[in-house]
């Protein structure tokens, strides 16, 4: 049933020329970026290797730049069915609250992985002439996996919060913005609970190659949260006033 | 007609802030019926169609559909039930073949009867022209269709159409009430609107709401049956006296009307038709016009829902 659910948001999402634009601009820049990488190193190859030189910079990029992808994909999830008043039929299926949000989630993850996976390919090329470390490649891998995650169920949950999707892409880029930001105190009172929240502080180890049980938690915690959330909120809708 | 009940709804009641939209609605529907929903603009009509399909959750009550509970046991109860809110909820940028491929998937019919399903529901519905086309390209009318196939393509026990003739022409109004009438005979049919004789045409049952209250909720035929043997309108050319009239036996009430007509209501069952016949003719009263009063549904329609609204009005105006 999710993936009913998921398969249609996702053929939804597909038929729109938004998420093809998207894919092929994103594919552009990061096709840039991995070429001037190469050609630095080939000029002045570091003792780490072609991993190292080339990953991290890459998939830190794509981070970055889900800040800003991630809100405007996700505004239109229930906002628009809102809108056009097609929730009813969601609704009155024989499907739990829970199914929907999921499904929904799933699609988007799904679309947003078809743009992980292009995105790999770039350094899986470079087998053709060299080595490379996979170790740090499949930590990057999971550590992007999972920022995705946790970015799709806060922009699902702001979706579901508004008739609007411009308004929901604000919002949720303004709550990812803000998750960021709680690391900046560190950089007077040193690490601290509050920098700790933060989402920047869970990225860094595994564009070192590490993945760490803390890190895997905190994303997994902050998805289950606003999926949780999401869920709450459309039930409050068939109860509140 | 089987005393199965699909549709069991005990007292519920919903509130929007301080507004009462539902106010403690009682029914139940029988396999094989077809009960129309009426009641003017803001009376509870879509809230209470809302509250039994489960997009709203009641304030109080319970509702049971096809013997399960809504609150206790949603998946199955959802699952008995076919929904065309007021607003066909369709995905515009999906073909009308893949629309209803989800809708069927939605409602869990397995995988091999998904094509069959959407076939036949296309079929009743006469989309099989339109199969291909995008459904935001579709006129009103068609849009309305696909809403209506949607709500049927799980055979469900239970149909909830919310003004399913909305935007649809004379030709296109005519076959979806036979499809209605056809849905009747296997399923249960709530069915809301504005147009009376569509209830009278299509209904076995019908239902007024106002003001959140159910305020009718009677058979057709009881109805009419009730309503035609209430009420005589005669006119006489030399008019005999109220107190004459009255003395008929069976007769309770005389009442005037325009141009010299007379309205005589009396008891069911003691028809004073032939008594009055007899007395005209012996005492040359001169009756050129003796027919059964009919009262429409429009008029109980008016009585029952602006009765309350004068009552208000009067106290309100005694209390200031």
């Amino acid at each position: 049933m999710i993936g009913t659910i998921a398969m249609r948001e996702l053929r939804s999402l597909f038929l729109s020329p938004l998420a093809w634009i998207v894919l092929a601009v994103m594919n552009l820049v990061f096709g840039i970026v991995f070429d001037i990488a190469i050609t630095a190193y080939m000029e002045d190859p570091l003792p780490d290797g072609a991993t190292a030189a080339i990953v991290p910079g890459l998939y830190e990029l794509a981070m970055v730049l889900l800040f800003f992808i991630v809100p405007l994909i996700s505004m239109r999830l229930f906002s628009e069915e809102r809108r056009n008043q097609s929730l009813a039929l969601l609704f009155s299926a024989p499907v739990s609250m829970t199914e929907i949000v999921l499904g929904k989630f799933l699609g988007m993850v799904v679309y947003l992985l078809i743009m992980v996976v292009i995105l790999t390919l770039m350094p899986l090329s470079l087998l053709l002439g060299t080595a490379l470390d996979m170790g740090l490649l499949f930590a990057n891998l999971i550590g992007l996996v999972m920022i995705l995650a946790s970015f799709t169920a806060i922009g699902l949950f702001m979706s579901t919060l508004t008739q609007l999707p411009a308004l929901a892409a604000i919002m949720s880029f303004g709550t990812l913005f803000l998750l960021w930001l709680l690391k900046l105190p560190a950089y007077w009172f040193g690490n601290n609970a509050i920098s700790y929240l933060s989402i920047a502080s869970h990225y860094e180890s595994s564009l070192k190659g590490v993945i760490n049980s803390a890190d895997v938690i905190y994303y997994i915690v902050i998805t289950t949260l606003f999926l949780a959330f999401s869920v709450r909120r459309l039930e409050a809708d068939r109860l509140g006033g | 007609m089987s005393e199965t009940i699909l549709i069991d709804v005990q007292g519920i009641s919903r509130y929007f802030g301080h507004l009462c939209a539902v106010d403690n609605v009682s029914f139940r529907v029988h396999k094989g019926e077809v009960v129309g929903f009426l009641g003017p603009n803001g009376a509870g009509k879509t809230t209470t169609m809302n509250i039994i399909t489960g997009n709203l959750a009641p304030g109080a009550g319970s509702i049971a559909i096809a013997g399960h509970d809504l609150l206790d046991d949603p998946k199955a109860a959802k699952g008995a039930i076919g929904y065309l809110p007021e607003q066909p909820p369709l995905y515009r940028e999906l073909t009308v073949n893949e629309y209803l491929d989800f809708c069927a998937a939605l409602n869990r019919l397995p995988r091999n009867q998904q094509r069959s399903a959407r076939e036949a529901a296309k079929e009743k519905t006469g989309l099989t022209n339109v199969a291909n086309r995008l459904i935001g390209n579709l006129s009103k009318g068609y849009q309305q269709r696909v809403g209506i196939a949607q709500a049927i393509i799980h055979m469900p026990p239970v149909v909830i159409l919310d003004e399913p003739t909305a935007g649809l022409d004379p030709i296109q109004i005519r076959e979806i009430r036979l499809l209605i009438r056809e849905l009747g005979r296997e399923h249960s049919v709530i069915l809301s609107t504005h147009i009376l004789p569509e209830v009278q045409a299509t209904c076995d049952q019908v239902q007024i709401i106002n003001n959140g209250k159910l305020v009718l909720h009677d058979s057709i035929d009881g109805l009419e049956h009730h309503l035609q043997s209430a009420s005589l309108t005669v006119a006489f050319r030399n008019t005999p006296d109220t107190a004459i009239l009255q003395s008929i036996a069976g007769i309770k009430k005389v009442e005037q009307q325009l141009e010299g007509r007379l309205r005589l209501f009396y008891e069911p069952n003691q028809d004073p038709t032939d008594e009055i016949v007899n007395c005209s003719a012996e005492q040359q009263w001169g009756l050129y016009e003796l027919r059964p009063g009919r009262v429409s549904l429009e008029e109980i329609f008016l009585h029952l829902t602006t009765e309350e609204a004068e009552q208000e009005s009067r106290q309100e105006e005694s209390v200031t």
